[in-house]
C-alpha cells in the first residue's frame, strides 16, 4: 500500500478534458493511424495526375507548386460551373444538424470534424470566402482564407469519409456529403496529393486492367488453381474461358474474387453456377477488374478506368454484360457508366438466356447484377438447392453502401440467401438497407496505415453484427462487395470474434445441386460439411 | 451504516456523474451527442460506456465477478484503445469513479467515519484498473497483429502459387 500513489495524486495528474477549440482552428493535428500515405510520383505520372513528387503527409512542407492556390480556386470554380448540385450543396445547408451523428466515422472516432456537416464546412468555408459576394468583401462568418493549413485539413478529412452517403439519407435537403468529398478529392488531385493506396492500384489498373497488376497468364494460372480446388471439393470440373470472341456474355467482377480469400470462394460459386447453366460466357483478362478507384479520384479518372468494360464487350462481340458482387464497381456502372462511356448501342438489351426474362432496369447500361440474374433463375425454378449444406452457417447480410444507397438493391441478395440457407437473420433496422452502416474502408480507405481509423469507422457495423451473434448465434456475415470481403474479416475479428465473412454466391455454390444424387462432404472452403457424413449413412 | 448502503442509495447520482465526467474526455459536441442519442446502434460508444459503468458499479458493490467485470471493461476499453487517447487517458475513466465518490459522499463518510471502508472500496477500484491494463494491451496487440496479417494477406496467395513462400 505504501508505494501506491494516493487517489488524489493520481487524479491530479489526469487532465482528461480535451482542449476546447473552434472548428476553424488550424493546423489540425495528423493523428497516427488516421492519415493515409502520400502517392508516389511514378504512379501519379503513369495515370497523368499532375505534380507528382516525393513527399510525406506528415511533412511540414508539402512542396505544393507555387501557384497552388490559383490552381485550387480555378479548379473549384470549374467544378461549381460544371456541377449544379455542387453549388447547391455549398449554398443550401441550414446547419440543422440532422446529419451530424449519422456518420460512422464520427460515431466511432468521436472527432466532431467527422460530422458530415463539419466535413462539408471545410470546403464550404472556402466557397464562402471566394465565391460569394459578402465573402469576397471579407464580411461573412464561417469563411476562411485558403492557406496551406486549411488545405491540409481538407485533405485529412477528405480521406476520413468513405463517400457512403449515409448522411444524405437524413438530410432534409438531400445534401450529399459524399459528393462534396468527391469534389474535394478532385481538387486535391489537381495538386498531386493523391494517396498511395488509391494511386497505386489506379496505375496498375490503367496498365493491366486490374488493381494488382496481374497479367493475363497470371490470371489464367490463378484460375487453374481455383478450378482444381473446386474439382477436389465438388467433383465438378468447370472450364472457364478467357477473351473468347463471340461468347454471349462477358462477366466482370472485382479482381479480388480471383486472387484473395474469401473472395475466391465467391468466385467458385460463380463458376459452379455458370457451369450448371451451361452459360455461354467469357472472362476478359483486361476487363479483369470491376473495381474503379477513379471514382475516388476524379471524374475523368473514373471515366478512363471504366472505359475498358464497354471496349472489351465490343472487342469480344458479346451481347451483354453480367457483373459480379462488388460495391463501388456498381456505383460506377449504375450511375455513371452510361453517360460517361455509353451509349453501348453495339450491345443488346439484356435477356436471360435461361429464363427469357428481360432485365428492363439494365436496358440502357446493358449490364446486369449477378444477384438479379440468380434471383431470376431461382424465381423461375431453374436451380435446385440442398439448403442443408449451409446449415453450419447462420448468416446475416451486410448491405454495402454502394449497392444499397447507390442503386437500391435490397431484395435480390436477401431472396437468394433465403433460397440457399435455412437460418438467415437480419441485423437491427437502423443498420441495414438504406440506413446501412459502412464497413469503414470504402472509397480507397482500405489502407493498412489507417487501421485505427477503419476499425473505429466500422464499429457501428460490427456492433450490429455482435448483437445478432449474441442474439441469434449468427456466425457468418455475408455481403456482395469485394472491399467488404477484404475488410470485414479484420473488423469482426477485432470487435466481435468467431464470425466469418462470405459472398452471397459462395452460399449459392455450397447449396447448388449440380446433378441428381450428388453427394458433397466438403464446402467451397475445403472444410468438411458437418453432419453430411452421418446423413449419408442414414440415407 | 455501511459504505455499500450509501453507495447503493446514491447509485444513480454517482453513475450519472461518472458518465458525465467520462464524456468530458471527448470534445463538447461529441459528448452532447453521446448523451442525447439513446439508440444503442446509433450510439455504440455511449451505450458501451453507460451500460459498462453501471455494470461495473454493481460488481464493485456485489461480488466482483471477474468475467463480468472483464466484459464490461472490454466493451469500453476496446473503443478507447483505438480512439485518440494516450494509455493513461484511455484508462483514466476508472479513476474518475474515485473522484466522484469522494465528492459525493464526503460528508457521509466523515460523519459515519467510513474511511477504512472507503479505502477498501477504492482498492477494489484499483483492481479494475489492473484488469484494464491487461485488456488495453490485448487490444493494442490485436491491432498490431491485424495490421501485420493484412499486409501479408495481400500478397500471400499469389506468392504461394508462385512457390515463393
Ligand atoms: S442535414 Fe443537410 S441541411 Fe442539415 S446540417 Fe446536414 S447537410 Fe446541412
Ligand atoms: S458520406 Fe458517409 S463517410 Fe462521408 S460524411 Fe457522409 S456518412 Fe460520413
Amino acid at each position: 500500500m505504501a508505494n501506491k500513489p494516493k487517489p488524489d495524486e493520481l487524479l491530479s495528474n489526469i487532465n482528461y478534458k480535451p482542449p476546447r477549440t473552434q472548428w476553424t482552428d488550424t493546423p489540425v493535428e495528423f493523428k497516427k493511424g488516421y492519415y493515409c500515405y502520400a502517392g508516389r510520383p511514378n504512379n501519379l505520372e503513369y495515370i497523368s495526375l499532375p505534380h507528382g513528387r516525393k513527399w510525406s503527409s506528415t511533412d511540414d512542407d508539402w512542396q505544393l507548386v507555387d501557384n497552388w492556390k490559383e490552381i485550387f480556386l480555378e479548379g473549384m470554380e470549374n467544378l461549381l460551373k460544371k456541377f449544379r448540385s455542387f453549388r447547391l450543396f455549398m449554398d443550401i445547408c441550414v446547419r440543422c444538424g440532422a446529419c451530424a451523428d449519422k456518420c460512422h466515422f464520427f460515431i466511432g472516432t468521436g472527432d466532431p470534424k467527422n460530422m458530415p456537416v463539419l466535413r462539408a464546412e471545410l470546403l464550404r468555408s472556402i466557397y464562402r470566402r471566394y465565391f460569394t459576394i459578402s465573402g469576397k468583401l471579407g464580411k461573412i462568418a464561417g469563411a476562411r482564407d485558403l492557406t496551406e493549413d486549411v488545405f491540409k485539413e481538407l485533405w485529412y478529412y477528405s480521406y476520413q469519409c468513405t463517400e457512403c452517403r449515409r448522411c444524405s439519407v437524413f438530410c432534409p435537403y438531400g445534401i450529399d456529403t459524399a459528393e462534396i468529398t468527391m469534389m474535394a478529392r478532385e481538387l486535391i488531385n489537381l495538386l498531386g496529393c493523391c494517396t498511395d493506396w488509391i494511386s497505386g492500384p489506379l496505375a496498375n489498373c490503367y496498365r493491366t486492367g486490374n488493381h494488382l497488376g496481374l497479367q493475363p497468364h497470371t490470371i489464367k494460372s490463378n484460375f487453374e488453381y481455383m478450378v482444381d480446388d473446386l474439382e477436389e471439393f465438388t467433383g465438378v470440373r468447370v472450364e472457364p474461358t478467357f477473351n473468347r470472341k463471340g461468347a454471349e456474355l462477358l462477366f466482370v467482377t472485382p479482381s479480388a474474387d480471383f486472387f484473395a480469400e474469401p473472395g475466391m470462394f465467391t468466385c467458385m460459386g460463380y463458376l459452379l453456377l455458370f457451369h450448371k447453366l451451361g452459360l455461354d460466357y467469357t472472362w476478359s483478362t483486361y476487363a479483369s477488374e470491376g473495381g474503379n478507384f477513379g471514382l475516388f479520384t476524379s471524374n475523368e479518372m473514373m471515366k478512363r478506368i471504366n472505359s475498358k468494360i464497354y471496349a472489351e464487350a465490343k472487342r469480344l462481340g458479346v451481347k451483354w454484360i453480367l457483373g459480379g458482387e462488388c460495391g463501388h464497381m456498381w456505383r460506377v456502372l449504375h450511375q455513371y457508366m452510361d453517360t460517361m462511356n455509353g451509349p453501348a448501342d453495339f450491345l443488346e438489351e439484356p435477356v436471360s438466356p435461361i429464363t427469357g426474362t428481360k432485365f428492363e432496369n439494365a436496358k440502357s447500361t446493358k449490364m446486369v447484377h449477378i444477384t438479379e440474374f440468380t434471383a431470376d433463375l431461382i424465381k423461375n425454378g431453374k436451380l435446385k438447392f440442398d439448403k442443408s449444406r449451409n446449415d453450419h452457417i447462420i448468416p446475416t447480410f451486410h448491405d454495402s453502401c454502394n449497392t444499397s444507397r447507390g442503386m437500391g438493391l435490397f431484395e435480390e441478395p436477401r431472396y437468394v440467401i433465403n433460397s440457399v440457407c435455412n437460418q438467415f437473420h437480419e441485423m437491427p433496422e437502423n443498420t441495414i438497407r438504406e440506413q446501412t452502416f459502412c464497413c469503414g474502408s470504402g472509397s480507397g480507405l482500405n489502407a493498412g496505415e489507417i487501421e485505427e481509423l477503419r476499425l473505429l469507422g466500422g464499429l457501428p457495423r460490427a456492433n450490429a453484427v455482435k448483437y445478432v451473434k449474441e442474439k441469434n448465434g449468427v456466425n457468418m456475415l455475408s455481403c456482395i462487395c469485394a472491399i467488404d470481403r477484404a475488410v470485414l474479416p479484420p473488423l469482426v475479428d477485432y470487435w466481435v470474434g468467431d464470425v466469418d465473412v462470405c459472398g452471397v454466391h459462395e452460399l449459392v455454390g455450397n447449396a447448388l445441386i449440380m446433378e441428381e444424387g450428388e453427394k458433397r462432404e466438403i464446402d467451397l472452403r475445403g472444410e468438411p460439411l458437418p453432419g453430411m457424413e452421418e446423413k449419408e449413412e442414414e440415407d | 451504516m455501511k459504505i455499500e448502503h450509501i453507495l447503493l442509495e446514491k447509485k444513480q447520482v454517482i453513475i450519472k456523474k461518472w458518465f458525465d465526467l467520462i464524456l468530458e474526455t471527448y470534445p463538447a459536441e461529441t459528448a452532447k451527442f453521446m448523451k442525447a442519442q439513446r439508440n444503442r446502434f446509433g450510439n455504440p460508444v455511449g451505450h458501451a460506456i453507460s451500460e459498462g459503468i453501471e455494470g461495473l458499479f454493481d460488481e464493485l458493490l456485489q461480488g466482483m465477478d471477474h468475467d463480468k467485470i472483464a466484459l464490461f471493461l472490454d466493451n469500453i476499453i476496446r473503443v478507447r484503445a483505438l480512439q485518440d487517447f494516450t494509455p493513461s487517458k484511455a484508462l483514466g475513466f476508472i479513476f474518475i469513479l474515485k473522484k466522484v465518490i469522494r465528492e459525493e459522499l464526503a460528508k457521509k463518510i466523515r460523519d459515519n467515519k467510513l474511511f477504512e471502508e472507503l479505502m477498501a472500496f477504492e482498492s477494489r477500484v484499483d483492481d479494475l484498473a489492473q484488469i484494464s491494463f491487461d485488456i488495453y494491451m490485448k487490444c493494442r496487440e490485436k491491432l498490431y497483429k491485424l495490421k501485420a496479417s493484412e499486409a501479408k494477406k495481400l500478397t500471400s496467395i499469389i506468392m504461394q502459387r508462385a512457390n515463393i513462400i
